[in-house]
């Protein structure tokens, strides 16, 4: 699971086997720390036999030369506690036997976890009183390689430990975590458990995640996948196809953290409008304002991370004056990878709200010539009112079908097509992503995506000295709007390629998708994902057109290329070329042939005439 | 879209002129970057020229705006500022009032500007004057007639009026529904 979530989260609660194999574990280390103990008091009264054997010596100051060694110990060894001494003195002065049965009373009375520092405690003393002699004549010399000595025992103890631990673990069998039929009928009567669900996804993903040594016996990997796409269903609220649409682009673990990552909110962001203003002096002056705020990161020289605000960072004096404009962090991306130089002419196609226009407005310094359209006019009021706060003199606002061009214009330096998607990527902003979207909108989708894409490329003028791009980008994360129009705008335009995004942050597209390939080309778009960089889920791919074709002035409507698309999606159907075609007549001989091999099996003579049909014939 | 008649121009100038005075020259005579004056539906765009010879290939109906809305023309034939003509008649205003912190928030509320929150004011301002309101710190904020001219306002009571609010950027939150299109 992903690390960065978890700290801030409480762990998830342990499941039933989890906790059984950890009392066993608790159990075996307790056993173990007995034995050490043992041999330990063995040791013990040796070193008393030898007190006595002094006793016979010195017999006045025998009990004056023991405490002065208890105390030489307690000096070599700080840490040593009260309780270990106490049983040390108990061995020293009183008879070993006696007090055998008390002091294993005492070390079951100990707590478990208590036992991992004795364990090693233990061990010191008893290595010390092994080499007493050694020890007596410890010096500054040796001192040091005695240490080493000790600190390698103790770290061989603990590998020995650990490994001890793993083995456990592996031959602990697993607990049944998929539900048999019982089970699943009394959890549907119910209001669902969440936690428990919840820990069951957990369970299911580590399963899946090594799925060969934790897997049930007699369970396929499908169950398992199954009963977790269900949870996430019930868990999350999604739709089941939608939710096996996004579980399938990722491994169980990162799509857990996904669907997580959707849950949360992605902080507030803002960019600065350098038609107006600098970052530093905004930055000042919002925080003069009692914001809170910080730079987005080391991509961008405009965006500031709002964390927390005492005015509504919407309706301040500057906000007012144009002087920020609300963004989301991942839509700053497309227009980097755009990258606009002044006096271009540059077309956004679908611009509402504006942040993007703005911001290559912004990049141009008010020259050149921005074309923003979209194709819905209701949106166009609020792209004109974001223009006009930030000042953008050099737009020309539109509301056409974005299939339209380059019938309207054509001849671009730049164009971003920010395309209208399925917001796979945003369901943190918009939760009902989750259930409003189904299998037809990831038909219908694409399928406009693939027409506008081809439009923006054709309307782009290939002579362009400076520029010649298309950057198209969505927020969706789903491959069928992002590589598969990619890969089909490359399949239809063969005058444009893919060029780096020059975008700093950012995974690399899919260049294979569940059996799909695409060009190897594709490898060069940028995916954003809100669990790896806290940005909305994007996707950004940067064309470079190379020369004309036929279709840079294709004159027709959007409604004949709708019909055109159409019609060409009736003719290639479900099989793509990369089919074997049909030969009728090459067909037509393997027929045959194989009619005559069935009828030689059935013992009829394929060239002798049918008696029967003859005579039919004749009649 | 097409140009303004002479008409139409007459009323705009006349309009702009209570603002920015005879520095009306330097709207039309901008040698390095020319402007002109493009009226599309009932409301006058303010564009540099290569940018409306550029918006001549879009169709009327859908065509929403383009370079800097000026205003509109009412139905009675008159000419009414919009607040997003607020940059040019800043750049080139010939009465300015500045008000306080304090003053802001109510200014852009919608409220008038009172004595108490102006800070200071053009020194030859006359009564019904075209007036730009900024803030301290030289934002445009809106701007307006005066109520009174510059002498006469110095002996106002804190709470009356100093100028009549006409516009202000509040608007840009408050009649985004209506103000563009």
């Amino acid at each position: 699971m992903g690390s960065r979530r978890l700290k801030h989260k409480q762990g998830a609660p342990p499941t039933l086997e989890e906790f059984q194999a950890k009392k066993e574990r608790h159990q075996h280390r307790k056993e173990k720390t007995k034995r050490v103990s043992e041999e330990d008091r063995s040791d013990e009264t040796r070193r008393s036999k030898k007190s006595k054997k002094s006793k016979k010596n010195q017999e006045d100051d025998d009990e004056a030369a023991a405490l002065k060694e208890l105390k030489k110990a307690e000096q070599e060894l700080p840490e040593v506690d009260s309780k270990e001494l106490a049983a040390a003195k108990k061995t020293l002065f009183d008879d070993v036997e006696e007090d055998d049965e008390e002091l294993k009373d005492e070390f079951d009375l100990e707590q478990e976890y208590e036992n991992d520092e004795d364990d090693e405690v233990e061990e010191r003393p008893l290595f010390s009183d092994d080499e007493e002699a050694d020890m007596d004549e410890l010096n500054a010399a040796n001192m040091e390689a005695l240490s080493m000595k000790l600190d390698e025992e103790a770290k061989l103890e603990e590998e020995e430990a650990e490994a001890e631990l793993v083995e456990t673990d592996k031959m602990q069998p697993r607990a049944e975590i998929l539900p048999n039929a019982e089970q699943e009928a009394i959890e549907e009567q119910g209001p669902p458990d969440l936690t428990a669900i919840r820990t069951r996804m957990i369970e299911i993903v580590k399963v899946l995640e090594d799925f060969k040594t934790l897997g049930a016996e007699g369970k396929s990997r499908t169950e398992y996948v199954d009963r977790l796409l269900k949870d996430i269903c019930h868990y999350f609220g999604y739709t089941p196809f939608l939710a096996e649409k996004l579980f399938n682009l990722f491994s169980p673990a990162e799509a857990m953290e996904f669907f997580e990552a959707n849950e949360i909110a992605r902080p507030v962001t803002i960019r600065t409008n350098t038609l107006k203003t600098r970052r530093r002096d905004l930055a000042q002056t919002l925080v003069n304002r009692g914001v809170n705020l910080q730079p987005i990161g080391s991509w961008t020289k405009v965006g500031l991370q709002i964390f927390d605000s005492q005015v509504p960072i919407g309706a301040t004096p500057e906000y007012l004056a144009g002087h920020y404009i609300l963004q989301a962090a991942s839509s700053f991306l497309p227009v980097i990878a755009l990258d606009p130089q002044e006096n271009e002419r540059i077309l956004d196609m679908a611009a509402a709200p504006g942040g993007k226009t703005t911001y290559i407005s912004a990049m141009m310094k008010n020259t050149g010539c921005v074309f923003a359209n979209d194709a819905n006019k209701a949106r166009t009021k609020s792209l004109i009112a974001n223009i006009h706060r930030l000042g953008c003199t050099n737009t020309i606002v539109c509301n056409y079908d974005a299939r339209e061009f380059p019938k309207v214009i054509g001849g671009f330096d730049r164009i971003l097509l920010d395309a209208p998607c399925s917001g796979t990527g945003v369901i943190g902003k918009d939760q009902s992503v989750k259930v409003s979207r189904t299998e037809k909108d990831f038909m219908q989708i694409p399928h406009l995506q693939k027409q506008l894409l081809l439009s923006a490329i054709d309307s782009v003028d290939s002579n362009s000295k400076t520029g010649g791009v298309i950057v198209y980008s969505t927020c969706s994360v789903a491959v069928d709007e992002n590589e598969a129009v990619v890969d089909y705008a490359l399949r239809k335009r063969p005058n444009v390629k893919l060029v780096e995004t020059k975008l700093a942050i950012g995974k690399e597209g899919f260049t294979s998708y569940r059996g799909k390939t695409f060009h190897p080309s594709v490898k060069m778009t940028r995916r954003y994902y809100p669990h790896t960089y806290n940005v909305d889920g994007f996707f950004v791919a940067k064309f470079q057109k190379t020369g004309p074709s036929k279709f840079d002035d294709n004159q027709a409507s959007a409604k004949e290329k709708e019909a055109a698309a159409r019609q060409e999606a009736v003719e290639e159907g479900i099989i793509k070329d990369d089919f074997a075609s049909f030969d009728d007549e090459d067909d037509e001989r393997y027929i045959e042939r194989s009619k005559k091999v069935g009828l030689l099996k059935k013992g009829i003579n394929p060239h002798a005439k049918k008696p029967a049909s003859s005579d039919k014939n004749k009649k | 879209m097409r140009q303004l008649t002479e008409e139409e121009t007459k009323v705009i100038f006349e309009k702009l002129a209570g603002y920015i005075g005879r520095n009306i020259v330097y709207l039309v005579d901008n040698k390095d970057q020319p402007h002109v004056f493009r009226l599309q539906k009932d409301r006058v765009y303010y564009v540099p020229e290569h940018i409306a010879n550029l918006a001549t290939s879009v169709a009327r109906p859908n065509l929403m705006s383009l370079g800097l809305c000026m205003g509109k023309f009412t139905k009675t034939g008159k000419f009414r500022l919009h607040i997003t003509s607020l940059s040019v008649l800043a750049q080139y205003a010939k009465y300015k009032v500045w008000i306080k912190p304090n003053g802001e928030m109510p200014f852009l509320y919608g409220n008038h500007v009172l004595k108490a929150h102006v800070g200071k004011m053009s020194d030859d301002i006359p009564e019904h004057a075209g007036v730009i309101v900024f803030s301290m710190h030289d934002v445009p904020l809106g701007f307006g007639v005066s109520a009174k001219s510059t002498s006469e306002s110095r002996d106002l009571q804190p709470t009356s009026i100093v100028a009549f609010r006409q516009a202000d950027i509040g608007e840009y939150l408050r009649d985004e529904d209506t103000l563009f299109t």
